[in-house]
């Protein structure tokens, strides 16, 4: 009972006492509480994080291991793009080169000659001016003809015209106009008459158009039965005398054609003529003017002279295109080249010269 | 007495009709009288006097008659309408030489001046009678037969073609041979009217052997037969190859090049004529003559002349250069180029200039190396200035428009493309620009001159519409150069320059 008593006697005590160690206790106790929770709290996380750094360790080793793998295995890959590649370049280098090579060839050989067109410009410009200089001399030459030639005109003019006025010419008694006393010596016409002929008399020329041979007159006289002249002659003339031949006879004796003998009737030179007109008529219808001689000996001392073009030591394209050499032996397989490429023109004019003269198979 | 009477009334009317005769004869020959002559109704006047007895007056009356037929058509035509021929026709075959003469006189007026006119004479049969006179002993005879058969054969071919059907070309090649020059030219005025008309009619000439012949005469001093010689091989030569070989074959070169050095303009441009239509028809034929020296002496030629007489030897360098690029290049070395620019900027004449460009443009076209020599002459600019000039006819306008995209194709020698960007119409403008955007991108020196030298700056202010052509090849040109360069020579830099001063803001300290 005491107890109860005590007890009774501290339990008004005792809920104050328990409130108040309570309730004093209360924030000693949260901040124990917070103090514990801190330690733990940093004490898990201490853990975790140890552990989260031990997976991490093993996570970054098992990643590099795997990174490195792929890596790997692309660094294959590359190496191999890397190395065909470089392959490639190479080959289409080396095939660069030999197609560099073969195209050079190629165009050098069979379609161009570079050093034979420049040869033939040379040759080309060097006949030119061969021909020039020809043709300045033959244009030079026919002035001078032609200048020679007006002189000689101009000579016979003057000398006609000096023959004309011989009569001027001063004689003995009476000087001529040309040779006045005056004049320290005489003009040069002076001597011009008096180196002149003088002219006879004018024969009345015959106006004829057409030349006159003997054939003509044969041929025309068989239709000229009647005189030429425009004016018959007048009828009532003063009568003549005496008994008279009857006019028809008379005039058949008058106009009587023409028969020579003979003799006369061909031309003197006939047989000159006939000559000439042979070696013309041979000459025409020759192509080569030297006569025929036997081989053997005339073409002996004749050297060769080839023209310009030729005797140039670079020549033309030879139109044989071999890729293949000529002796079946050497050749590895049996069948013939295909041709794949389509053939050059220039091989379809072998054979045919601009001229068909020389038809080579 | 009656008789003499009688007799006197005949003379006095043979008097009568001579004198007549005559005086028409004379008066035909001033061309003033013949109208009045015409109206006197002199034709139907002279129609009985060609039947009369006294040959003399047969003649002058057939003389008359050719002298007015010869004046004009509308006479020759009544000369034909009075069916004055047939009887022509008939007394030629049977009478002396000088009627013969006169009446071959008569059907070569008559025949000259139309195909129709021409065609009655064929018709009446005068053909045969005319070849029959060309086997007359007088060589007078024989050139008025050939005469009338040339101006008849002049006309086309049908007639050409009776012509030779009458058997007149082995004649007329006997003819050439003749001695009489008077009869050569006719006679080879003659063949070469039959053989320019076709193929047939010129081999027809060539079988008869003419072309030997008349090679020969080239040789001749007289101008005028040299001059219907080389036209006559011209019209041979000029159908096809096998008759142009046939006639390089008779060894004119190189005696024809003597016959360009003349002092006659029309031998002059006959031989022109003949080597161009040798060289036209094959490249193995032009050879032929550039490797005879036909080239420079062609081109000496063309520099001694004026006018129309150049216009065969610019068509020839021409043809020659069409063929193949060396011989271009021959035409080239033989200094072709700058005579036929003068001929392009001193000729008058559209057609000349035409055929100057047509001939530039086709030795231009093949290289590089061919258009550096073209456009070095500086012809360039003249050709554009004809293409552009209004006054050009469209032949000579279409020939250079073509000639300069020829040449601008292949030139890359730029400081003669760099003036077309300056005045350059947009079609040929497009090809320069292309031509700068090929070359500029390999050649430093290049640009730097087409900088210094304005190109640049001309480039960027072209207008061109986006995706043409002429964009890609101004893009081009500009990837050539760096950015700055090419901002600070386009357009309205300035004004953008200035618009960023405006709007710059001055940083205040």
């Amino acid at each position: 009972m005491a107890t109860l008593a005590r007890l009774q006697a501290r339990s008004l005590t005792v809920g104050n006492e328990y409130y108040f160690r309570n309730s004093v206790v209360d924030p000693f106790r949260n901040k124990e509480n917070d103090a514990a929770v801190k330690i733990q709290s940093w004490f898990r996380g201490c853990q975790v994080r140890a552990y989260i750094r031990h997976l991490h360790r093993i996570v970054t080793i098992i990643q590099k291991w795997w990174r490195g793998f792929l890596g790997r295995k692309q660094y294959q890959l590359t190496v191999q793009v890397a190395y065909y590649t470089m392959m490639m370049n190479l080959y289409n280098a080396m095939a660069v080169r030999i197609q560099r090579r073969w195209r050079g060839y190629r165009v050098r050989k069979y379609l161009f000659n570079y050093y034979y067109l420049k040869e033939y410009l040379r040759v080309v410009s060097e006949t030119n001016d061969a021909i020039r200089k020809a043709l300045e001399e033959f244009a030079e030459m026919k002035e001078r003809e032609e200048k020679k030639a007006n002189l000689e005109r101009e000579e016979k003019k003057r000398d006609y015209q000096a023959r004309k006025m011989h009569y001027l010419l001063s004689t003995k008694q009476i000087p001529g106009i040309y040779n006045s006393p005056f004049r320290k010596e005489p003009d040069p016409w002076e001597l011009q008459l008096q180196k002149a002929k003088p002219l006879t008399h004018q024969r009345p020329k015959v106006k004829q158009k057409y030349s006159t041979s003997l054939t003509d007159w044969l041929a025309c006289t068989s239709a000229r039965s009647f005189p030429r002249s425009e004016i018959l002659p007048p009828i009532n003339r003063k009568k003549c005398q005496g008994p008279f031949r009857d006019i028809t006879e008379v005039l058949e004796q008058r106009y009587k054609p023409l028969e020579p003998t003979l003799r006369v009737a061909e031309p003197i030179d006939e047989l000159k003529l006939a000559r000439e007109d042979l070696r013309r008529k041979e000459w025409l219808r020759n192509v080569n003017d030297n006569m025929f001689l036997p081989f053997s000996s005339y073409h002996k001392n004749e050297k060769y002279i080839p023209s310009m073009h030729l005797s140039s030591k670079y020549s033309p394209i030879s139109h044989k295109e071999q890729f293949r050499s000529e002796d079946p032996k050497k050749w590895i397989c049996d069948k013939d080249f295909q041709t794949v490429l389509p053939s050059f023109e220039l091989f379809s004019k072998y054979g045919k010269l601009y001229s068909k003269a020389g038809q080579i198979v | 007495m009656s008789q003499r009477q009688v007799l006197q009334v005949f003379e006095q009317y043979q008097k009568a009709r001579t004198q007549f005769v005559q005086m028409v004869a004379e008066l035909a020959t001033r061309p003033q009288n013949i109208e009045t002559l015409q109206n006197a109704g002199v034709m139907s006047l002279l129609r009985p006097l060609l039947l009369d007895v006294v040959p003399t007056i047969q003649q002058t009356a057939a003389l008359a008659l050719g002298r007015l037929a010869n004046y004009n058509d509308d006479l020759a035509e009544a000369v034909v309408k009075g069916d004055i021929l047939p009887q022509l026709v008939y007394s030629l075959a049977e009478q002396n030489r000088f009627y013969k003469k006169a009446a071959a006189f008569v059907l070569r007026a008559v025949g000259k001046h139309s195909p129709q006119l021409a065609q009655a004479i064929v018709d009446c049969g005068a053909l045969d009678t005319l070849v029959i006179c060309l086997e007359d002993f007088d060589p007078g005879v024989k050139e008025a037969a050939a005469w009338a058969l040339g101006y008849i054969a002049r006309h086309n071919a049908e007639l050409s073609q009776a012509v030779v059907d009458a058997g007149a070309v082995p004649l007329l090649v006997l003819c050439i041979q003749e001695p009489e020059i008077a009869l050569k030219r006719i006679a080879a005025s003659a063949l070469s009217d039959i053989a320019k008309h076709s193929p047939e009619l010129a081999q027809t000439v060539v079988d008869a052997g003419a072309v030997a012949h008349l090679a020969q005469m080239i040789l001749n001093p007289d101008a005028k037969l040299k001059h219907q010689v080389l036209s006559a091989l011209s019209q041979v030569a000029k159908h096809s190859v096998d008759l142009a070989e046939m006639v390089v074959e008779a060894e004119i070169f190189p005696v024809v090049l003597t016959c360009l050095k003349d002092k006659d303009e029309y031998v002059k441009k006959n031989a022109c004529t003949l080597i161009r239509e040798i060289a036209k028809h094959t490249p193995e034929l032009s050879q032929l003559v550039v490797n005879a020296g036909g080239a420079a002496a062609v081109i000496d030629c063309i520099g001694s002349c004026k006018g129309n007489t150049r216009l065969p030897g610019i068509m020839m360098l021409g043809y020659v250069a069409a063929h193949s690029e060396n011989l271009a290049m021959a035409v080239i070395i033989s200094k072709g180029v700058p005579q036929l620019s003068v001929c392009l900027s001193e000729e008058p004449e559209d057609h000349i200039k035409a055929a100057a460009a047509w001939a530039l443009g086709q030795i231009g076209r093949h290289t590089p190396e061919h258009a550096r020599a073209v456009a070095v002459t500086n012809t360039l600019p003249v050709l554009l200035s004809l293409y552009m000039s209004t006054e050009s006819s469209e032949d000579l306008q279409v020939k250079s428009k073509k000639a300069i995209k020829n040449i601008l194709q292949k030139c890359t020698y730029l400081p003669a493309l760099e003036p077309f960007l300056y005045d350059a119409p947009p079609n040929i403008l497009k090809h320069v620009v292309g031509q700068f955007s090929k070359v500029l991108p390999h050649d430093s020196k290049a640009r730097r001159l087409f900088v210094t030298s304005g190109g640049l700056k001309k480039v960027q202010e072209i207008k061109a519409e986006p995706g043409s052509l002429l964009q890609d090849y101004i893009n081009s040109i500009n990837n050539c150069y760096p950015e700055e360069i090419v901002r600070y020579y386009s357009p309205g830099y300035s004004d953008t320059l200035l618009q960023r001063v405006d709007s710059y803001q001055p940083l205040i300290n």
